[in-house]
């Protein structure tokens, strides 16, 4: 609960009705798009600009209360959840771009905005953002850059980091710090804006970021070849970059995703495959034939049993269906949907598919795996029921040992997700005590109270490491 | 706004210890598993009209279904800013659609207005009100028409004149006074009247339908039921309307009305179903989705629920069967050599688009109209801000809506609006009035244009 002074002062700051602390505000702000978690707020608030949320931190350093800064909320680790209560700083009202530099191909941005309000200005222009979450309908450009987004382009066009130069944010004492700028080229000391993107609101509350473009590919190909062999599939991946070939998109579904995808779009896919891959290339219109018609013959040195290359943007639509619906096609099989990110180097994607397989047939859970196959970035996703607490206890037993297992190959437990609090317990088995501690300092020194987001990335007890059982 | 309440409640009590009697009933009337469907992924919050207006989370599919599953868990007793809440949705069901999961919105949402209503202490005059419209004169045809021919009377007498020198209307809010300055001419004649209640196919029929004929379509636009008829016979469609059908009872059950709107889907089952027909047509998107939604308000009425199921089935919207199985005969705008480009824009009815996903029929017979270029409207998917009686009970956010939607309308530059729903056929002509500058558009249902411009080769009368 809040203390009454200061509910006076942050209402004197944004405006009587940017401060709520009614019940209802506090119900929906206390969960986000992780399953199963909730804790109300003490308050909400919704600044205009910097100096407001500067005033605000102020305020709340003051009276060390936490504060959750967040866009919409939709992230997948419980990112955004206000664990310790404290205020959730909601940014939508700073929504505005401030400026698209031309010359510069550079986009300076309140972080408020939604990404795909920005994408479809950007692309007005003649430009290219290619950071693509599957939430960017929704998600903002602060919030992509919180969680380091990724998205279907990550492969050829990298995540939200490579795209980040330049920040504008508000540390935890009400001082504003910019970072970086229009600069292609900075080596002035730590790289500040790097260490911002990706600390899920840790560090500091970051209100303004500018954002290098790119000119958009002349034209794009779409492919959808399908495998009996799972490592058929794998060897295609890791060829085709053998080839010296980086399509824009390479997506991978494994056999239960197909035939949940199947059944929901009625696309008629060949039930008995193991896995199915979406590849699209973009660029001048030759290379991208040319690269085409290479990726044809090695999905056919390694045995593709089909094969469909769209001719026109309508078939190109229809290929897309069958990965676009995977979300969709699970989501509806079950009451709660856990979608985890576990990533591994893309030459072990058949592996790990096989170790998540036996994992769920260990623990009798149902996990259907789909992902980003060419960076190795997948998404096991359980479909099960929160009011059935035994299975959901099986659940998050199977998920310990995906992560486990992504970690033994060489690989990550969160891709593009995030730490949040959700994987906040298995850090230190991904990064080592030594690195925990070095996480811990960056932390002390952004934010000596611990009033930003805290109980995020750093759990108060590491899982104890199982041994896995290979069995 | 609800009193600052911000004492921990424990993170979850048991539902049936809540002391609040509206708490126990939303408990009991709540689909417990549709609130739990809800992954809270957020993909609905850029569909809603309301969220996109306001920004603010409680205001979103999302945030009303966390404000519902919080007073079924009891972590939230419903206070009067969750009922508000609770009546500020529009109901356009624009969020189905965006929802992987398939969260059933729009029952939660008439669940959570049922349980509201039964508890509601509205005061004797609302109360009287309501219960003279929900219960007093939709179901009841009669009164009705008496209403209708009241109304026109009212018009044709020179008493709206009188009353509108009288400066009576000044009585009520502008929003009410806006809207009687764009009623249409009710009438007292509607499509069985005018028509009878068989009108035979032109040429060999392709098959028997039945008009659903709405109540207030009758009332206020019995001319598009009747062009809807004549339309449907031209195009090979032998047309009955039962005259013992009743209201639909969108209205009643957006409202919070759910025993009243079974008892007429009941009503509507029986008239229907001596029929002998292949189709139920509707003109009305709301009335539409509403029909085609009684198997899932009458799943519980065991004797009755296959019969919903196969009325249900059989609902189909006049667009869509004109496109999927007419004979469609050629459109022309006339005296339009060509020197002048006539452009006509759609919006959307959202009950027709999200609840019986027909979105492209009606923009496919606009595109067939010789002469006429079709402009695609910005956001012609987006809500109007009708929605039933909203633009009544909500006008602030109705009007707001209104706004932007009619800034879109002008930009395609078009001479005729069209829609395909009695609601939203207000609404935009209350917009083209309010926002239209001095040449406003012409807004028309779909069928009206449509049948005024079918090249026949004999008229009917």
């Amino acid at each position: 609960m809040l203390d009454t002074q200061l509910i006076g002062r942050l209402r004197a700051i944004v405006g009587d009705g940017h401060f709520r602390d009614d019940r209802e505000a506090l119900v929906a702000h206390s969960y986000d798009g992780t399953p199963m978690l909730q804790s109300l707020p003490d308050g909400v608030i919704y600044p205009g600009s910097t100096e407001q949320v500067s005033e605000i931190m102020k305020a709340l350093a003051e009276y060390r209360v936490p504060v959750v800064s967040r866009g919409s909320g939709s992230n997948l680790c419980g990112g955004t959840v206000p664990a310790h209560g404290g205020v959730v700083m909601v940014m939508h009202r700073m929504n505005r771009i401030l400026e698209v530099d031309q010359e510069n191909l550079t986009a300076t941005v309140q972080t408020g905005i939604v990404t795909a309000a920005f994408t479809a200005h950007i692309e007005s222009l003649g430009l290219f953002y290619p950071p693509d979450p599957s939430s960017m309908k929704i998600s903002t450009i602060g919030g992509n850059i919180a969680e380091c987004s990724g998205g279907l382009r990550g492969l050829k066009y990298g995540t939200t980091k490579d795209y980040v130069i330049g920040l504008e944010a508000v540390l935890a004492s009400g001082e504003i710090i910019r970072t970086g700028g229009k600069l292609m080229k900075d080596v002035a000391g730590y790289d500040l804006t790097k260490l911002l993107v990706g600390s899920e609101g840790t560090l500091a509350i970051i209100t303004e970021a500018t954002l290098k473009l790119i000119p958009p590919p002349a034209s794009k190909k779409t492919m959808l070849a399908m495998f009996r062999d799972l490592y058929g599939a794998a060897r295609t991946v890791s060829r085709i970059i053998e080839a010296r070939i980086i399509p824009a998109t390479l997506e991978f579904m494994d056999n239960p995703t197909i035939r949940v995808v199947d059944d929901f779009a009625k696309l008629g896919l060949p039930r008995d495959m193991e896995a199915i891959l979406l590849i699209e290339q973009d660029g001048d219109p030759e290379t991208v034939e040319r690269d085409i018609e290479r990726i044809r013959e090695i999905c056919g040195l390694e045995l593709a049993d089909r094969i469909e290359v769209a001719e026109t943007r309508e078939q190109a639509e229809k290929l897309l269906t069958a990965r676009r619906s995977a979300f969709t096609a699970l989501a509806r099989l079950r009451p709660t949907t856990i979608l985890e990110d576990a990533t591994v180097p893309r030459s072990k994607i058949a592996d790990m598919v096989l170790r998540i397989n036996e994992i769920a047939h260990k623990y009798n859970v149902s996990i259907a795996t789909f992902g980003h196959a060419g960076d190795g970035n997948l998404h096991p996703t359980a479909t099960t029921d929160a009011r059935d607490s035994e299975e959901i206890h099986r659940v998050e037993q199977a998920f310990e040992d995906i992560f486990a297992a992504a970690i033994e190959l060489g690989g990550t437990i969160t891709g593009e997700h995030g730490v949040g609090l959700v994987k906040a317990p298995f850090l230190e088995w991904k990064i080592g005590k030594a690195g925990m501690e070095v996480m811990r300092g960056i932390k002390l020194a952004f934010d000596p109270h611990n009033l930003l987001n805290p109980g995020k990335i750093f759990a108060n007890e590491t899982r104890k490491r199982v041994v896995i059982d290979r069995g | 706004m609800a009193n600052a309440n911000t004492a921990e409640l424990p993170q979850k009590q048991p539902a049936a210890a809540s002391g609040n009697p509206l708490a126990r009933t939303l408990q009991a009337k709540l689909d417990y598993d549709q609130l739990t469907n809800c992954m809270r992924c957020g993909f609905c919050l850029p569909a809603c009209p309301t969220f996109r207006e306001t920004g603010i989370e409680p205001e979103s599919p999302r945030g009303r279904i966390a404000l519902m599953k919080a007073v079924a868990d009891g972590l939230m007793e419903p206070d009067q800013a969750f009922n508000d809440q609770m009546n500020h949705c529009l109901g356009c069901r624009a969020c189905e659609p965006a929802c992987p999961a398939d969260v059933k919105y729009g029952q939660l949402i008439e669940q959570a207005r049922d349980a509201i209503e039964d508890h509601a202490d509205r005061g004797i005059p609302v109360t009287g009100m309501r219960k003279l419209f929900f219960k007093g004169i939709f179901p009841h045809r009669s009164r009705l028409r008496l209403l209708g021919g009241t109304l026109a009377a009212y018009r044709k007498s020179g008493l709206r004149r009188i009353v509108r020198g009288s400066g009576l209307m000044r009585l009520f809010p502008k929003h009410l006074r806006e809207m009687e300055s764009i009623l249409p001419d009710a009438t007292a004649k509607g499509v069985v009247e005018t028509l009878g209640t068989v009108y035979p196919a032109k040429g060999e029929p392709i098959a028997r339908v039945a008009l659903f004929r709405g109540c207030l379509m009758d009332v206020m636009f019995a001319g598009t039921n009747v062009n809807t008829v004549k339309l449907l016979s031209e195009a090979g469609f032998e047309v009955v309307i039962p005259d013992n059908q009743a209201c639909c009872g969108a209205l009643h059950a957006h409202a919070g009305e759910m025993a009243a709107a079974r008892e007429l889907a009941r009503v509507n089952l029986q008239a229907f179903a001596d029929a002998g027909i292949e189709y139920i047509v509707s003109n009305a998107g709301g009335c539409g989705a509403m029909l085609a939604e009684y198997d899932h308000l009458l799943h519980e009425d065991q004797p009755l629920r296959g019969d919903a199921e196969r009325f249900a089935a059989r609902v189909i919207d006049v667009s869509k069967l004109l496109v999927d199985r007419g004979r469609l005969p050629a459109f022309a705008e006339p005296g339009n050599k060509g020197q002048e480009q006539v452009t006509i824009t759609y919006q959307d009815s959202c009950h027709l688009r999200n609840v019986m996903k027909s979105p492209d029929a009606p923009r496919q017979l606009m595109k067939r109209v010789a002469n006429v270029g079709f402009a695609e409207m910005k956001e012609a998917d987006r809500c109007c801000g009708s929605a039933g009686i909203y633009n009544v009970t909500q006008p602030e956010m109705a009007g707001q809506i209104l706004e932007s939607k009619m800034e879109h309308a002008v930009a395609t530059g078009a001479r005729y609006l069209l829609t395909s729903n009695p609601g939203c056929l207000l609404q935009m002509k209350l917009g083209a009035a309010k926002h239209g500058g001095d040449s406003p558009m012409e807004v028309q249902h779909v069928v009206d244009f449509l049948y005024e411009r079918a090249v026949r080769t004999e008229k009917h009368s």
